[in-house]
């Protein structure tokens, strides 16, 4: 069990690809930190570097009290979970799992007793004898994860374990690897791009975009207190809505425009962003989670902090109601809105004329159907303001 | 009188169509592909195998029998067949030694170029050093050397290393010349080995010589096992190389049978079964390997 320290790591790629800048991180003992960011955000780049796959180009790394930016990956004592599993295919699960004791040059007997103990906890006992190849894609991975496990090792570092399973399978074994973490007390870095099981399996989260880390905190923290537009975006889901809006004062009170509406805004969140009475009367971003919009047919708030609109489609889904609407708002378009579209696989509906769409989450007991004038209630006190050109949190 | 409609149990969707219904025409045409094609591969057998088939009748037969009449006659009366050229054969010093021969060039050629080729196509295919690209370039370009060019200036080279007319001659002639195609295919092979499957060995402590023991060999072995084959036969059957860097002494089977070649009349009774003891070996060794050309060797190792 160890701490891992990455202390301004860069890796520039021989092509000159920077896919990692200056990547400061401490991760605790037997803490579990999830990566997670966009496609292409230097997530696989970090790990395999802590991995030692890859040569460190710039900072140190340290792994417990060593820096072992030079130490070969077999001397850091960390085992890997692949993506694509990397099973073995000319091996048996139980030389499979064994193989890295068996290279350590383990007894025989240590090593079956350590691999039948593993199998025993992952529930592949029975199946020691067969090949990957006739494995189910959840029994390959628990073989994965065996193999990491088997070793004991002080640092698990896990790319996309999960990626290739089906959604039940995946939420199964992702509380199966919040589990086996929590007992072993191993630090865990774990690589992800589905938020997701970032918020579900992390102590914190850390997100990255484009090689640069944006933001490291406790899964609530970040979801409550996203630093900028990226990380309020990509946190969520449905994702935050970004609207263009503009807040005034009138008699201490704020007020929040947002294209022909005009909503009265809770003094908590005034009090909550102290930052905000510095860019009043200028154009805002304006972040709204998807339940902090609701049905106000059914909500005894005041009228005031309602926005009326009508119902372009619904999606009934049982435990809530999505209700999709829009406003008569330019729709936000900066580098982190594209981004965001383009990592949802989406071609920006925000980007579309000069409307915004956006999602509300209404109980499902609410009778707004598609084509309805609706009233949505919005939730002031919990709104999110971004700096329209930085896109920095406005706090 | 009323029908009762029973509904088809079919689900949505879903349309029932009997066997294929097909023209005359097309089914003739479809028997008639069928035995042309049969045919084909017939007669194609039968066009490779009857020069064996006689090697194999001749060399049962006597040396007046096989000077009197054709081989064929032979299958009208069987009762004529013997042994007796076998036994010949195997007093016959001479040829039990270019048997030897053969097999002391044939197995540390073919050694050689399996285990040299698979370590240096590990090497170009996985481990990074200035140059590797290029390295492989040049050593693809030297397939297309053909043996005739070298053989002068490589007997030159032999003759002033002293080792001219010896065996190590001859393999190492033939080691030289296996090598280039053996690391070409065997390193485009370990190349489509998962990138993920030697980082996972590494991550497991292996060391490069590990990693290719461990893991590129077994799975690179059906590459491997056709690449032993196709060495093995064409040092086995070569005649070229031998004829050239060989004496006598060291003659491999081949070189000793053409010696048996006389200009108006062959001495079948020695050829016959040395030539067909000399086939034997190679098709032992196709068929002890044929079974691992097998597909599918990566299946379940990723995704
Ligand atoms: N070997 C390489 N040579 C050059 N560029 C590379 C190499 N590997 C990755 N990159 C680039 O570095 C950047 C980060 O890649 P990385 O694989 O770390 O992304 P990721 O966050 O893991 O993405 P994904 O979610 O798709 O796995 C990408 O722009 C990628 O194209
Ligand atoms: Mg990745």
């Amino acid at each position: 069990m160890a701490e891992v320290a990455l202390a301004e790591i860069g890796k520039r790629y021989a092509d000159g690809t920077r896919a990692v800048e200056s990547l400061s991180l401490q991760v605790a003992d037997g803490e579990f930190l999830v990566l997670v960011g966009p496609s292409g955000c230097g997530k696989s780049t970090a790990l395999r570097m802590i991995a030692g796959l890859e040569d460190i180009s710039e900072g140190t790394l340290h792994i417990g009290d060593r820096v072992v930016n030079s130490v070969p990956s077999r001397d850091r004592d960390v085992a890997m979970v692949f993506q694509s599993y990397a099973l073995y295919p000319h091996l048996d699960v139980f030389d499979n799992i064994g193989f890295g004791l068996r290279l350590r040059g383990m007894r025989r007997d240590d090593i079956a007793s350590r691999v039948n103990r593993v199998a025993a906890t992952l529930g592949l006992t029975e199946h020691l004898r067969r090949r990957p190849g006739s494995l189910s894609g959840g029994q390959r991975q628990r073989v994965a994860m065996g193999r990491a496990m088997v070793r004991e090792p002080a640092v698990y570092l896990m790319d996309e374990p999960l990626s290739n399973l089906d959604a039940k399978l995946r939420v199964q074994m992702r509380a199966e690897i919040a589990r086996i973490t929590r007992r072993t007390g191993v630090t865990t870095i774990y690589v992800t791009h589905d938020q997701t099981e970032a918020m579900t399996l992390g102590d914190r989260v850390a997100v990255m975009r484009k090689g640069v880390l944006q933001q490291v905190a406790v899964p609530q923290e970040l979801y409550d207190n996203p630093v900028n537009m990226f990380v309020g975006g990509f946190i969520g889901s449905p994702p935050m809505n970004l609207v263009e809006g503009v807040f005034t004062e009138q008699d201490g009170e704020l007020s929040l425009r947002l294209g022909d509406q005009t909503l009265r805004v809770d003094p908590a969140l005034a009090a909550a962003k102290p930052g905000l009475r510095a860019c009043l009367d200028q154009p805002v971003v304006v972040g709204v989670r998807p339940e902090d919009l609701r049905d106000a047919s059914m909500d005894d708030r005041g009228a005031q902090t309602v926005l009326n609109s009508e119902a372009d489609l619904t999606e009934a889904l049982g435990s809530d109601l999505y209700v999709h609407f829009s406003l008569p708002v330019p729709a936000v378009v900066t580098e982190d809105v594209k981004e965001l579209a383009r990592d949802a696989g989406a071609d920006s509906p925000r980007e579309r004329a000069d409307r915004t769409m956006l999602v509300a989450r209404f109980s499902p007991r609410s009778a707004a159907r598609a084509g309805d004038r609706i009233a949505v209630a919005v939730d002031t006190a919990r709104l999110h303001v971004f700096d329209r050109d930085s896109g920095r949190s406005i706090r | 009188m009323s029908t009762t409609e029973v509904p088809d149990l079919v689900p949505a969707g879903m349309t029932v169509t009997g066997p294929p219904r097909r023209s005359l025409v097309s089914r003739v045409v479809g028997r008639l592909g069928g035995f042309l094609a049969t045919g084909a591969i017939v007669l194609l057998g039968v066009f490779w195998l009857t020069p064996v088939v006689g090697l194999a009748v001749a060399s049962l037969r006597s040396t007046a029998d096989n000077s009197a009449t054709g081989w064929w006659t032979a299958l009208t009366d069987p009762g004529r067949l013997t042994l007796d050229n076998y036994g010949a054969l195997l007093r016959n010093e001479g040829v039990l030694n270019s048997l030897w021969n053969t097999v002391l060039i044939t197995v540390p050629s073919t050694v050689l170029v399996v285990v040299l080729g698979s370590l240096a196509a590990y090497a170009l295919a996985w481990i990074e050093f200035p140059g590797r690209d290029w390295l492989f370039v040049l050593i693809v370009a030297l397939i297309v050397v053909p043996v005739q060019v070298a053989i002068i200036p490589d007997a030159k080279l032999f003759g002033s290393l002293g080792i001219y007319g010896s065996i190590a001659a001859v393999v190492a002639f033939h080691v030289a010349f296996g090598l280039p195609f053996a690391i070409f295919l065997l390193r485009n092979f370990f190349l489509a080995i998962p990138r993920d499957l030697l980082e996972a060995a590494r991550m497991d402590g292996g060391r490069d010589f590990t990693i290719f023991r461990r893991v590129v060999l077994p799975i690179g072995w059906p590459a491997i096992a056709s690449l032993t084959i196709f060495q093995f036969l064409w040092v086995w059957n070569d005649l070229l190389v031998a004829l050239v860097f060989a004496t006598s002494d060291n003659a491999p089977i081949t070189y000793t049978l053409r010696e048996q070649m006389r200009a108006f009349s062959s001495n079948v009774d020695v050829i016959g079964p040395g030539a067909f003891l000399s086939m034997l070996v190679p098709l032992v060794v196709f068929f002890a390997f044929q079974r691992y050309f097998v597909q599918g060797v990566l299946a379940g190792s990723v995704k």
